[in-house]
């Protein structure tokens, strides 16, 4: 595994990888040890997250939700990353790794009541869609900023440190949020202190419109490790297993005490930004082409035709359940009614001060 | 009973509170080895160790954003900012994130920072190191703001904001820091969040100020006094949650009011009051209710004293509001 991370960066930006974008094996000792079941769980996941996208923005475009962030030709960064965290370690999700969510058990039934915003959304409809949390499955609240949730993540890593608990966080965001302030002092606190925590930028090289070069003038974010004492790397974000080796050797890594880790997933946002985005006023074409060729789930199905587990048949059947479960969720979801009125004041504070209470009867009256 | 100055007896508030929890850590700068700029937090580090009083980086977004995580998973830190001037690159930390984590997680999270800050002018402290930045954070829900005006309630009101499960904006008048002295009880003593004080009482006036406004507010009382008339003095402590009840009691009884707070005055919080004021005691107003606030500029060095509300400009609102 040593050989596969290593803590300096080769300042053209290489990438790690495990795959070859055709599916085979760079380097055949680098290959993991996953089970039959592990393979086939990843692989489902990847693609109910792609349907669970894409039934959602037709959703979208049909009137039926307001807003929908998808994830398209991003799920392998932040599957492939969740899948290396242990269920005692915490994530911190920026708002485009609805996968990871998944991965954690949040159901696609709160899922789906958390984009329509009604009263089976565990966090009362008060936010737009994609941003959820769910304490249970140790995912914590998404909001809108890009990069706030960077020095959290560096907080809470570092509360586990001081109480002696042996967990790490896990934070993403995306190329955008590395020119913020939040980044900065995130990494900065996080090196001082060798923290336990694992910085995940997915690098989908767009932010809304502005490609990457016009981010950083640095080639890679990677690289951006170096000034705060940390270890950085480059991953093929479109390589599942590389993926999950990098990430799980940063992880334990912090664990052990040997403070975070900045990893660069390289990838490509092959949709908009948002349900609000028009690309084609921006959008790189021969780019978004090639990048669609390197497809990370499809770069993953050849692995496992090449191991014998994906074929034909296996494809159909993961896309009819699949296609089930996000239409039972769906379903369901949508027979449930808004959140009643007197939520509205809940949980501002532990308790109703007098002038909440007031405007409270003002509204209900 | 020791006799406490503010500074002492905070720095005793957090003794006592973290020897007894010790899932309380302090973290912010130079409040270390040094003890603070202001001391407040002397000897803690030698007490507590490394990882529970902790010298940051000078970044005040890192050291709320890492405190809001602490919070998250269950620990109990007090964040201090050195200078509220120098609270602004927290503010979205503290508005966006802070005070929004359990309205915006369905209350499945929940986030108790207190953040410790001086507050407030008269120090020969310029743009920089004067301001009263209060109103920002009572106008974001979510948010208790709180600042005492005596070592007493200092030490009370600390240890009552580590009970509340809210974050807690917690600004320390810094001018009277040394110069407000009380006896201080060692016992773990409770002063609510919520609750107002009636410091002196009258029937000809109500005059209404909090923080280190207090003492030009007490000053103004007794000077009134030799001219007969009679003030009610409230010093609110709580500015979110606001004692609304004792505020309109008093002025039922007097019919006027003198709102004094150092702030700018243009949305500042005795603007709220006297809107509060309106819609809850017009008819029995006798007068219009009147302010004293600081000036719509910036904080300025060597006029500050003439920028500040002075006893002067205090007694001068409250004899025209006696006799109109």
């Amino acid at each position: 595994m040593s050989a596969i991370l290593k803590s300096e960066i080769e300042s053209n930006g290489s990438s790690v990888q495990v795959l070859k974008e055709d599916g085979s094996l760079l380097n055949k000792k680098a290959e993991p040890d996953f089970s039959k079941e592990d393979l086939k769980k990843l692989y489902y996941l990847m693609v109910l997250t792609r349907m669970t996208d894409e039934r959602f923005l037709r959703m979208q475009r049909q009137g039926r939700i307001g807003f929908y962030l998808t994830s398209t030709g991003e799920e392998a960064a932040h599957i492939g990353s969740a899948f290396a965290m242990e269920e005692k370690d915490w994530l911190f999700l920026q708002y485009r790794e609805p996968g990871a969510a998944l991965l954690r058990g949040f159901s696609l039934f709160r899922f789906a009541c958390q984009i329509l915003g009604n009263v089976g959304d565990l966090t009362k409809g008060r936010q737009m869609p994609c941003h959820y949390a769910y304490k249970e499955g140790h995912i914590l609240s998404i909001s809108s900023p890009i990069g706030t949730q960077i020095p959290q993540a560096v907080g809470f890593a570092w509360a586990a440190k001081i109480r002696n608990d042996n967990l790490a966080s896990l934070v993403y965001f995306g190329d955008g949020a590395t020119s913020s302030g939040d980044f900065h002092v995130g990494m900065n606190f996080a090196g001082v202190f060798k923290v336990p925590v694992v910085f995940f930028c997915k690098n989908n090289q767009l932010a809304i419109s502005l490609p990457f070069e016009k981010q950083t003038a640095v080639s890679s974010v990677a690289l951006k490790a170096q000034a705060y004492g940390i270890d950085g790397i480059r991953v093929d974000g479109n390589d599942l297993l590389a993926v999950i080796q990098v990430t799980k050797q940063a992880v334990q890594k912090a664990r052990s005490g040997g403070g975070p880790t900045l990893i660069e997933a390289l990838t490509y946002r092959i949709g908009a930004h948002s349900t609000s985005d028009d690309p084609r006023i921006y959008g790189d074409e021969s780019k978004l082409e090639e990048w669609k060729k390197k497809d990370c789930i499809l770069r993953f199905q050849k692995y496992l035709e090449s191991k014998g587990i994906w074929s034909l048949g296996f494809e159909k059947e993961v896309q009819e359940r699949a296609g089930v479960e996000v239409s039972k969720a769906i379903e369901e979801a949508e027979k449930l009614s808004a959140p009643s009125l007197d939520t509205l004041f809940e949980d501002v504070y532990s308790d109703l001060p007098q002038q909440l209470r007031e405007q409270k009867n003002e509204l209900l009256s | 009973m020791p006799v406490y100055n503010m500074i002492q007896a905070l720095n005793d508030a957090l003794r006592t509170a973290m020897r007894k929890n010790d899932r309380i850590v302090i973290l912010g700068e130079d409040i270390g080895k040094l003890g603070g700029v202001f001391r407040v937090t002397k000897d803690l580090m030698a007490e507590f160790g490394t990882d529970r009083v902790i010298d940051t980086p000078l970044a005040e977004g890192g050291i709320i954003g890492a405190a809001i995580g602490m919070a998250l998973y269950g620990l109990r830190p007090i964040a201090e900012i050195q200078f509220s001037d120098f609270i602004y690159p927290a503010f979205d930390q503290i508005v966006n994130e802070l005070a929004k984590y359990r309205y915006r997680s369905g209350g499945q999270y929940e986030c108790p920072l207190i953040i410790r800050t001086p507050s407030g002018g008269g120090i020969k402290g310029g743009l920089y190191h004067s301001q009263s930045p209060e109103a920002y954070f009572i106008h974001t829900p979510g948010l208790k703001v709180v600042m005492p005006s005596n070592p007493y309630d200092a030490k009370g009101m600390l240890l009552s904001s580590l009970d509340q499960n809210d974050p807690v904006v917690f600004f320390e008048p810094k001018r009277i820091y040394r110069s407000a002295k009380g006896e201080v009880p060692e016992t773990e003593y409770r002063v609510e969040i919520g609750k107002a004080q009636v410091v002196k009482q009258g029937k000809d006036v109500t005059l209404i100020s909090y923080g280190a406004m207090m003492t030009e507010a007490l000053e103004a009382a007794e000077k009134a006094l030799e001219e007969g008339i009679q003030v009610e003095l409230i010093d609110l402590r709580s500015l979110v949650p606001l004692d609304i009840e004792t505020m309109i009691h008093s002025i039922q009884k007097t019919g006027r009011v003198v709102i004094v707070n150092e702030a700018p005055r243009t949305c500042g919080f005795a603007a709220e009051l006297m809107a509060l004021i309106n819609e809850k005691a017009f008819l029995y107003l006798e007068a219009p209710p009147a302010r004293v606030t600081g000036f719509d500029t910036p904080f300025p060095y060597s006029l500050e004293h003439d920028y500040l509300p002075s006893v002067g400009r205090i007694l001068k609102e409250i004899y025209k509001t006696t006799h109109f």
